[in-house]
């Protein structure tokens, strides 16, 4: 069975099926820094910026307001890495796609399971956050159990641009641009860390045409139980984006590869 | 189309850009036998055996493998396929039979089957001391028979093997032949690409020489050195003017003769008797014997001896 798209679900699940092999011999070296990276950044900006911030914002503490978006930043940055360097890496220096070509699993199948993987890999960091922020109980309402889902769609967005980006460079060292001048600003101006209130008008229009900050609305929709009409909105925007972004990449790296 | 056809091209062709790799070849491989494709670097081997693997859409004329055409039909071909890469592509944090497990999943083999199988091709491949080893510590040559052990995971009809033991050491290199002998027969087709002469006269059944994306000679390898070349070649190393002496004289009593920067070669079907008439002459300051003529003879003749690339 294939999809409309050429992509065999199970060739993509054979994929994941490999990197979740590849992960099991690495895991119990690679998931502990998940647990305290949210740690670092909620003891930092929480405790350490929080401390001088006296007002509330939009009627809670510092560090319970940045901390549903620091959980999407996390995730983020799950979903990326393995779509970016991991990816890269496989394609140009272990030729695993080669390997994996020379069978029945097609590229796309494989992006597709890349994707899937990425999915996985923003799920985990997503995961250890939110149990790090359940600790420090920092969800205020029953709605939190949304984030769950919210983690896995916000790493599929990031894991499908992650792809993309990928798709369009054929040297490494680009990736320096991706992150500094992509992730860094989309961490820092969507809304995480001060309401976009404060942006005059048309750096609003900016962040709303900007992919993180949708995440972020979502996850403190989620964490507070403030969830309107404009998140339904946040949602679609994000399911279109990461349906778009995941077709579209998995074209760029069918036609590169079928050379 | 006979049965025991496996692999048939029509008139195939592929182009990169400007570059045309592969320019109208035609063959027709059998079940059991092992075809090989000898020509110089670029002379359109790999790009030939990219387009039967199904990893490079055929660019033009007609491929099939075990009558499916592959442009139609990829995951199916790929199916019945097995592929040796040039380039090592195993996976390095994986011991040798995660790596087995991870490749035969590709193919959807059951989980029982994969597992019997990579047992079986673990003691093939005399890797069982190395099975729970993560391939990061293996030798090239150890690498090497992992790859092969997985191309023949899914019991493959055809398998593709694009030069597989260039960078061997020759202990490694003669496992490997003797594994790939072991390989051939029970009706499998191996397809070889090599530029090493010796690999190609040891395993290939039929051969095709190429070059610049071009069939120039096809059949059995003694039959190939035989209407190419002669039976044996005698060499003489010596002075240029004692050896230009000799060809002039031996020239029309020989059936080719080539002059090289330090050699002369002198092609005849009874060396011996040629060297028995040279010892004759009590020749001052030259060297000589006689060899059997080679594949690499060949080669030589049909793909000339300048670098091509």
């Amino acid at each position: 069975m294939t999809f409309p798209t050429g992509v065999s679900p199970r060739g993509a699940f054979r994929v994941w099926q490999r990197n979740a092999a590849v992960y099991r011999k690495t895991y119990k070296l690679n998931i502990l820094p998940n647990f305290f990276e949210p740690v670092i950044y909620l003891a930092a900006m929480g405790f350490g910026v929080g401390a001088y911030v006296t007002r509330d914002i939009e009627g809670m503490s510092y560090l319970r307001y940045i901390a549903p978006g620091l959980l999407a930043a996390s995730a983020m940055n799950g979903g990326t890495f393995e779509t970016t360097y991991n990816v890269f890496v496989k394609m140009y220096f272990a030729r695993t796609y080669e390997a994996v070509t020379a069978t029945p699993v097609t590229i796309a199948d494989a992006m597709a399971g890349e994707i899937l993987w990425g999915i996985t890999r923003g799920t985990i960091y997503g995961s250890a956050f939110a149990a790090v922020m359940t600790v420090f109980g920092l969800f205020g309402h029953w709605t939190a159990v949304l984030v769950l889902p919210l983690i896995v769609l916000t790493a599929w967005l990031f894991a499908a641009m992650g792809l993309l980006y990928t798709s369009l460079i054929r040297v490494i060292d680009l990736y320096s641009f991706y992150y500094t001048l992509w992730l860094t600003p989309l961490f820092l101006f969507s809304g995480i860390f001060f309401p976009l209130s404060t942006l005059p008008e048309w750096a609003r229009a900016v962040a709303w045409a900007t992919p993180l900050y949708h995440c972020v609305n979502l996850m403190k929709a989620a964490a507070h139980g403030s969830w309107s009409a404009s998140s339904w909105l946040d949602l679609l925007w994000v399911l279109a984006a990461s349906l778009i972004t995941s077709i579209w990449a998995l074209r760029r790296v069918e036609r590169r590869f079928s050379a | 189309m006979s049965p025991d056809i496996t692999v048939s091209a029509r008139n195939l062709r592929k182009r990169y850009g400007d570059l045309v790799a592969v320019d109208g070849v035609s063959f027709e491989t059998r079940a059991g036998e092992c075809f090989g494709f000898l020509g110089p670097n670029g002379a359109g081997k790999t790009s030939t055996m990219r387009m039967i693997g199904g990893s490079s859409p055929v660019g033009d004329g007609q491929l099939t493998v075990l009558g499916l055409p592959v442009a139609e039909h990829p995951r199916r071909v790929k199916a019945q396929l097995g592929v040796v890469p040039q380039e090592e592509n195993l996976e390095l944090d994986l011991t040798v039979r995660e790596n087995l497990t991870v490749y035969g999943r590709y193919f959807n083999l059951p989980a029982a089957v994969l597992r019997e199988r990579s047992e079986r091709l673990v003691d093939f491949v005399q890797l069982r001391d190395k099975a729970d080893v993560n391939v990061r510590f293996l030798s090239g040559g150890m690498k090497r028979r992992l790859l092969i052990a997985g191309a023949f995971i899914n019991e493959p009809q055809v398998v593709i093997l694009d030069e597989p033991t260039t960078g061997l050491d020759p202990q490694a290199r003669h496992l490997v032949w003797e594994k790939l002998r072991q390989l051939k027969g029970q009706n499998r087709t191996l397809l070889l690409t090599t530029h090493y002469m010796d690999e190609a006269e040891q395993l290939c059944d039929r051969l095709v020489v190429m070059e610049k994306g071009k069939i120039l000679a096809e059949g059995r390898p003694r039959d190939l050195i035989q209407s190419h070349v002669t039976r044996d070649v005698v060499e003489l190393a010596g002075a240029r003017e004692v050896r230009e002496e000799i060809r002039a004289r031996y020239a029309e009593k020989v059936a080719g003769h080539e002059m090289l920067e330090e050699r002369l070669l002198l092609f005849t079907d009874d060396g011996e008797e040629l060297l028995h008439v040279l010892t004759a002459e009590r020749l001052a300051g030259i060297e000589f014997y006689a060899r059997r003529a080679t594949l690499e003879d060949v080669f030589l003749k049909l793909t000339g001896r300048s670098l091509s690339e």
